[in-house]
C-alpha cells in the first residue's frame, strides 16, 4: 500500500470537474479580459443558466442541453442589454460604480431566485445525470465526462471565433490596446456589449452543466463566483488556455486534496494552492 | 476662386481635464498637401491630433471634415468618414501578428471591400511586412512596428492620414525610408499630416507647417518660407 493508491480516481475526476470550472470561469475571464470589468455577478448569471436549465427541464420537460439552444440566445440578449445600458455607462463614472452596479445585480438575482424558485435545493435530474462510467478502476460520474467535453466545445468555439472573425478581432485589439482598437474604427461600446453578451452564453452553458453535476440553491452563486476568481487567476486574466489549465489545476488540487486530507478540506486545499501558485507566478501561469 | 479644403480646425480649445491643452487652434489642409505640426514635447500637438481623431472633444470651436462638422463624432466614425491616425509609440497590437494587425486596420465598412487590393498596396510599400506576415508583432522592432502601424492605417483606406512623430527613437536610415514611402502614399492621392519635434526636417518634407508652442499655433505657412524665418532659425536652429 502506497500513498499512491486510489489516486487514479481523484485525478481522472479533477481533470474532468476542471473542465466545468474552466466553462464557469471562461466568461468571467473574457470580461476581465477585453472590458477590464470584475463582474462579481457572473456566479449569480450561471446560476441563472442553471434555472433556466431547471424550467425547461421541469415545465417543459425539455432535456437541459438541449434547452441551450433558447437558453443561450436568450442570455446572450440579456447580457448585451446589461452592458449596453447599464454597464457601459457605470464605466464611464468610475471603476468602482461598475462594482457597485454589479454587486446590486447579483442581490436582484439572488432575491428573483428565491422567490421563483424557493430556497430548496435543485438539481438537474435527468437519468444520465445519475450514471457512472468505469475505466479500469477508476470510477467517475458520466457528467463529469460531459463537462469536459463541452469545455473543450465552448474553447475551441470561442478560439476560432476570435480569430476568424471581424469581432473577434476586434474583440481582441479592444483587449490589447483600447486607443489603437478605436483607431481603427471600432466601436468599442459595442465590441464590450458584444462580449459580455457572449460571456453571457456562456455562462448558460456553465450554467446548464454546473445544474447537471452538483445541486444548487439561490446563493450558489457567490461560492462558483468564487471558484471562478481562483480559476481565472491561476491561470492568466484574459487567456482561454490559461482558463483551461487554471480549471484542471483547480480541479485536481479539490479532488486530490479531498483525497489525501479528507472531503471537508478540498476547497481549502484548492484555495491554498491558489495563493501558492499567486505567490510564486503573479501573473497566473498564462498571464500577460 | 475658393481652394477646396479638406479639414478646417477652427479655433478650438481642448482640455485635459482641468488643464488647457489647447488656445484657440487654427488649421487649414487642402486635399494632395502634406503638413506638419511642429513643437517641443508639451505643445499640444499631440493633443491636437487626438482632437481631430475624436479621441477628444473640443470645447470651443469646430473642426470639419469636407465640409462636415466632425467635432462631436465618436471615433470610430472619424475613421469611417476617412480619417486614419497612426499614433504615437506605433501601438500596434501585441499579440497579434502582422497579418492580423493589418485586417483589423479594414475593419471600418468602407475599407472591408477592398482590404486584398489595399493589402497588396502595403505589402508593395513594404516588402517586409509581407515577409513577416505570421510574425506576431511584438517581436518586431521598433523601425518594422512603425512600417505596421503606417501599413494598418492605409488599410483602412483614408483620405487623410495622420501621423504622430512618427521618427520617435528610430534611426536616421529609417527615418528617411518612411518619408520616402509617405511621399509615395502622397502620390497615391493621400493627404498628410504629420507631427514631429525635428522642425528641420519637417520643413524639408512639409509643403506647409503650423508651429506649436504651449497650446497655441504661433506660426505658419508654407514650409520653404519658414525655413527662412529669422524667429525658426534663432529658437529651432540655434543660429
Amino acid at each position: 500500500m502506497t500513498i499512491f493508491d486510489g489516486l487514479a480516481t481523484p485525478i481522472v475526476m479533477g481533470i474532468l470537474l476542471g473542465g466545468l470550472y474552466a466553462v464557469v470561469a471562461l466568461g468571467l475571464s473574457l470580461v476581465f479580459g477585453v472590458v477590464r470589468e470584475i463582474n462579481i455577478a457572473h456566479g449569480d448569471l450561471v446560476i441563472l443558466g442553471s434555472y433556466f436549465g431547471y424550467t425547461a427541464m421541469t415545465v417543459f420537460g425539455i432535456d437541459p442541453i438541449l434547452s441551450l439552444l433558447i437558453g443561450m440566445p436568450v442570455l446572450f440578449g440579456i447580457g448585451f442589454a446589461i452592458q449596453k445600458y447599464l454597464l457601459n455607462r457605470a464605466f464611464r463614472i468610475s471603476m468602482d460604480a461598475v462594482l457597485i452596479i454589479a454587486f446590486g445585480l447579483s442581490i436582484i438575482l439572488e432575491n428573483i431566485f428565491l422567490k421563483v424558485w424557493s430556497p430548496m435545493s435543485r438539481g438537474l435530474t435527468t437519468p444520465y445525470a445519475l450514471k457512472s462510467l468505469s475505466l479500469g478502476s477508476v470510477r467517475f460520474p458520466l457528467v463529469y465526462l460531459l463537462d469536459f467535453l463541452a469545455a473543450i466545445v465552448v474553447m475551441v468555439l470561442l478560439r476560432e471565433f476570435l480569430r476568424r472573425t471581424y469581432l473577434g478581432m476586434a474583440i481582441r485589439a479592444a483587449a490589447q490596446d483600447r486607443k489603437a482598437a478605436h483607431l481603427m474604427g471600432i466601436n468599442t461600446d459595442r465590441v464590450y456589449a458584444f462580449t459580455f453578451a457572449i460571456s453571457m452564453a456562456i455562462a448558460a452553458i456553465g450554467g446548464v452543466f454546473l445544474g447537471l453535476t452538483f445541486p444548487f440553491t439561490p446563493v450558489s452563486g457567490m461560492p462558483f463566483l468564487i471558484i471562478a476568481l481562483g480559476v481565472v487567476v491561476l491561470g492568466g486574466l484574459g487567456s482561454i488556455a490559461g482558463t483551461f489549465v487554471g480549471g484542471i489545476v483547480f480541479g485536481l488540487a479539490q479532488t486530490v486534496g479531498g483525497h489525501f486530507f479528507g472531503l471537508a478540506a478540498q476547497m481549502l486545499v484548492a484555495y491554498t494552492m491558489v495563493l501558492v501558485v499567486l505567490a510564486l507566478i503573479p501573473r497566473g501561469i498564462f498571464g500577460r | 476662386m475658393l481652394e477646396e479644403i479638406l479639414l478646417k480646425v477652427s479655433r478650438i480649445d481642448a482640455f485635459h481635464g482641468t488643464f488647457q491643452a489647447l488656445w484657440d487652434v487654427t488649421l487649414t489642409i487642402n486635399p494632395g498637401e502634406i503638413v506638419a505640426i511642429v513643437g517641443a514635447n508639451g505643445a499640444g500637438k499631440s493633443t491636437l491630433l487626438d482632437t481631430i481623431s475624436g479621441l477628444v472633444h473640443p470645447s470651443r470651436g469646430s473642426i470639419e471634415f469636407e465640409e462636415k462638422d466632425i467635432s462631436a463624432l465618436e471615433p470610430y466614425k472619424i475613421v469611417d468618414l476617412g480619417i486614419s491616425q497612426t499614433p504615437e509609440g506605433r501601438r500596434v497590437f501585441p499579440d497579434m501578428t502582422v497579418l492580423e494587425n493589418l485586417i483589423v486596420g479594414s475593419y471600418n465598412r468602407r475599407a472591408r471591400s477592398l482590404r486584398e487590393r489595399n493589402l497588396q498596396r502595403v505589402y508593395q510599400l513594404f516588402p517586409l511586412l509581407k515577409e513577416r506576415k505570421a510574425q506576431l508583432a511584438k517581436t518586431l522592432s521598433g523601425g518594422q512596428q512603425q512600417m505596421l502601424a503606417i501599413g494598418r492605417s492605409l488599410m483602412s483606406n483614408p483620405k487623410l492620414m495622420v501621423l504622430d512623430e512618427m521618427s520617435l527613437g528610430l534611426a536616421p536610415l529609417i527615418v528617411d525610408e518612411l518619408y520616402k514611402v509617405l511621399r509615395e502614399i502622397r502620390q497615391k492621392g493621400i493627404t498628410i499630416l504629420f507631427v514631429e519635434q525635428n522642425v528641420r526636417r519637417s520643413l524639408l518634407e512639409a509643403s506647409k507647417a503650423y508651429i506649436m508652442e504651449s497650446g497655441r499655433v504661433v506660426l505658419s505657412g508654407n514650409a520653404s518660407a519658414l525655413r527662412e524665418e529669422e524667429r525658426i532659425k534663432k529658437a529651432y536652429f540655434g543660429a
